[in-house]
């Protein structure tokens, strides 16, 4: 068990137990705070796999950006705790066996492919080696995304317009 | 107990470092407090603390005590969670942020680890400080929503809402730095700005010397405007004003929560100004050329002369305390020029440590004065300012320097 | 060193609590959560492979993923928004108007 296996078991343990905590909280704002510490974890094992830019990325945009933007549609709309209605007993009783079995399975089907061998630590991603292959070969889809955002916030702004403006 | 040490000393010497940097972290935002009190009063034409010590000093002790003694009430209904941890974000995002600033140019080796002059040493230290202004956001926004209390959410919504909206500018505005220096390690950017012999103006606040470079005058215009609507620091404290919406996020904080807020606000303050020094101003090196091996005497001759002062003011002060503590520190300061100007290695260990504080030193003093000078914006002149001015003049910024760039390298 | 299975294998789970999110929950704005957490588990899943082939192709792609993910993120938020002030609520079973 050596330092990089007991990070990513921490890094793990912690991603996946704010996932269960975003389904069991009650009130929104509760499960957007879930969402960070997962978007957070994410990052932890970006970093710990070498892919540091990709790490920086997801907390300034992801978690600094967009968490932000569903923080602030839960405070403004004042969205309160989830109402109590009845839980479907075939969804409890035989849903979630099921769901773990077809998750042991695919557990089963990726251990026993054969993958190119285990994560480097110290194999840092160059951003310059990322910015090479982000603006040499994938220039158009790069374009693409910046006419998306555009077309987004227009959509965004005309959204926001209240009747009869 | 040696084989301890050399085993585990790349877990220890980090521990200790951020044991030190924590203690001088908050000495240094309590006594900005003082500071900031002193200076304010003396804009306005009044003493300030005075009476607490001599010359005000011992205040900040009194302000803490008084902050942990003072009541701790939670209003009724609050959001349990989002209440106790907003503060501790604010104060625990800020301190992080010291983690990967670099103070000096050295590299030492303690029991087999050989580490720098910061903590961390990474290779994308400017992208983790964006990345922990980018989460900054968070302290003040569940602070506001988590009190029940509308003046608070509007307070808080508004100050998160001008948060994010210049994080833009600040982000966009370092990019001109990023192209002439080719990384992202705040390191490197430094040593880059020390590669050409001309002193400072081969800072990139100039920008001579180096055959690739602009000067980043407008980029150092918009980090620094951005710098201070991100701190919530006037003209830009409307959201929290006292003013204005009671105290705006955090009204219902009293006592320990609120001094949380209150020293993460100056520890984000410091946080910045220390990036500022390092993109636009050098950092660590020194005003004069590097050549100029006779300036290396200039901190000694800058502390004599006011330990000395000190040790003639303190002597004349009215109360026996004050006559006691000044000279004494007077003293110490005298001996430490001294003992700088005899043992020329500790001089030269110190060199980059001492610039650096003092240009940091110069930016909140800045700070300071432009709280004392300046009024605030309204809210709606805030936003229009950050999105309509200051992000397309750092996109211009980002034009020009790309555009002069790439019209040196042919 | 991390087997790389095991990225696959947690990016798998946190695929699953997603989908279980997604159909479990009432509230428009935690489901478009659960939407973002299965895209999160996605792209862990783009950077393990780009680490264990060496091409940094993965990582571009997660880069897209990121800015598109935003991108839905604030024209989706847009439209709850104008949803929940014209049926007064965010629950999903409430927008039922077109039900037989």
């Amino acid at each position: 068990m050596n330092a990089s296996l007991a990070i990513f078991f921490v890094l793990a343990a912690v991603a996946v137990a704010a996932a269960v905590s975003l389904i069991l909280q009650r009130h929104p704002i509760h499960s957007a705070l879930s969402l960070i510490v997962v978007m957070v974890a994410l990052a932890g094992l970006y970093l710990l796999m070498g892919a540091e830019f990709v790490a920086a990325v997801q907390i300034i945009v992801y978690g600094g950006a967009v968490m932000v933007l569903f923080v602030f549609v839960i405070m403004l709309l004042n969205a309160g705790e989830e109402e109590h209605t009845s839980f479907s007993k075939l969804a409890g009783y035989a849903g979630i066996p099921m769901a773990v079995a077809v998750a042991g399975l695919i557990a089963a089907a990726i251990t026993r492919s054969t993958l190119p061998p285990a994560q480097d630590p110290t194999a840092l991603t160059s951003t310059r080696s990322l910015s090479m292959l982000l603006f040499q070969d994938f220039v158009y889809p790069f374009e693409l995304t910046s006419f998306l955002i555009l077309v987004a916030i227009l959509g965004a702004i005309v959204l926001a317009q209240r009747e009869g403006n | 107990m040696s084989e301890f040490l050399h085993q585990y000393a790349f877990l220890i010497v980090p521990i200790i470092k951020v044991a030190i940097l924590v203690l001088v972290l908050l000495t240094v935002d309590a006594y900005l407090t003082w500071l900031e009190r002193k200076v304010i009063a003396h804009i306005q034409a009044r003493w300030g603390p005075h009476r607490v010590g001599p010359h005000g000093l011992m205040q900040p002790l009194a302000d803490g005590l008084k902050f942990i003694f003072k009541e701790d009430p939670m209003p009724a209904n609050v959001d349990k969670p989002a209440y106790f941890i907003a503060p501790f974000v604010a104060l625990m995002l800020a301190v992080t942020s010291f983690g990967v600033i670099p103070f000096g140019p050295q590299k030492f080796t303690l029991w087999g680890y050989e580490s720098s002059m910061g903590i961390a040493d990474v290779s994308i230290s400017l992208l983790v400080l964006f990345a922990i202004t980018a989460l900054g956001v968070y302290g003040v926004a569940l602070a506001g929503w988590a009190s029940n209390n509308k003046y608070s959410l509007l307070g808080g919504l508004r100050s998160s809402a001008q948060m994010i909206s210049y994080e833009l500018a600040l982000t966009l505005s370092v990019v001109g730095v990023l192209l002439i220096a080719g990384s992202f390690s705040l390191r490197e950017i430094v040593e880059q700005q020390g590669t050409a012999n001309l002193g400072f103006l081969s800072w990139n606040l100039f920008g001579f010397g180096h055959g690739i470079g602009f000067t980043q005058i407008i980029g150092f215009s918009c980090f620094f405007i951005a710098a201070i609507a991100e701190t919530n620091r006037v003209p830009f404290d409307l959201p929290e004003a006292e003013s204005e919406l009671v105290a705006g996020f955090h009204t219902e904080y009293a006592s320990m929560k609120f001094a949380m807020f209150f020293i993460g606000e100056y520890t984000s303050m410091v946080a910045v100004s220390c990036l500022a020094t390092i993109l636009f101003l050098g950092g660590w090196l020194s005003p004069f050329p590097a050549s100029w091996t006779f300036t290396y005497y200039v901190p000694s001759l800058l502390f004599i002369p006011f330990g000395l002062w000190l040790i003639y003011d303190g002597i004349h002060y009215e109360n026996i305390f004050g006559r006691i503590v000044l000279p004494g520190i007077g003293t110490v300061l005298t001996l430490v020029g001294i003992a700088l100007i005899l043992f020329p290695p500790a001089n030269h260990l110190l060199q980059g440590l001492f610039w650096f504080v003092l240009k940091v030193f110069i930016f909140m003093f800045v700070y300071i004065w432009m709280r004392g000078t300046l009024p605030r914006f309204r809210y709606d002149q805030l936003m229009s300012f950050g999105w309509k001015f200051l992000l397309p003049v750092s996109i211009a910024n980002v034009v020009l320097t790309s555009a002069v760039i790439l019209w040196r390298m042919h | 060193m991390v087997p790389t299975s095991y990225y696959l294998i947690l990016s798998a789970i946190l695929f699953g609590l997603g989908m279980i999110a997604f159909v479990f929950k009432r509230n428009i704005i935690t489901i478009f959560m659960a939407i973002e957490l299965m895209l999160n588990a996605v792209n862990l899943a783009f950077v393990a492979f780009s680490k264990a082939f060496g091409k940094s192709d993965g990582e571009v792609f997660v880069l897209f993923v990121i800015v598109v993910a935003a991108a839905e993120a604030a024209v989706g938020l847009g439209i709850i928004i104008l949803t929940a002030r014209n049926r007064r609520s965010l629950n999903v079973e409430r927008v039922d108007l077109l039900k037989l």
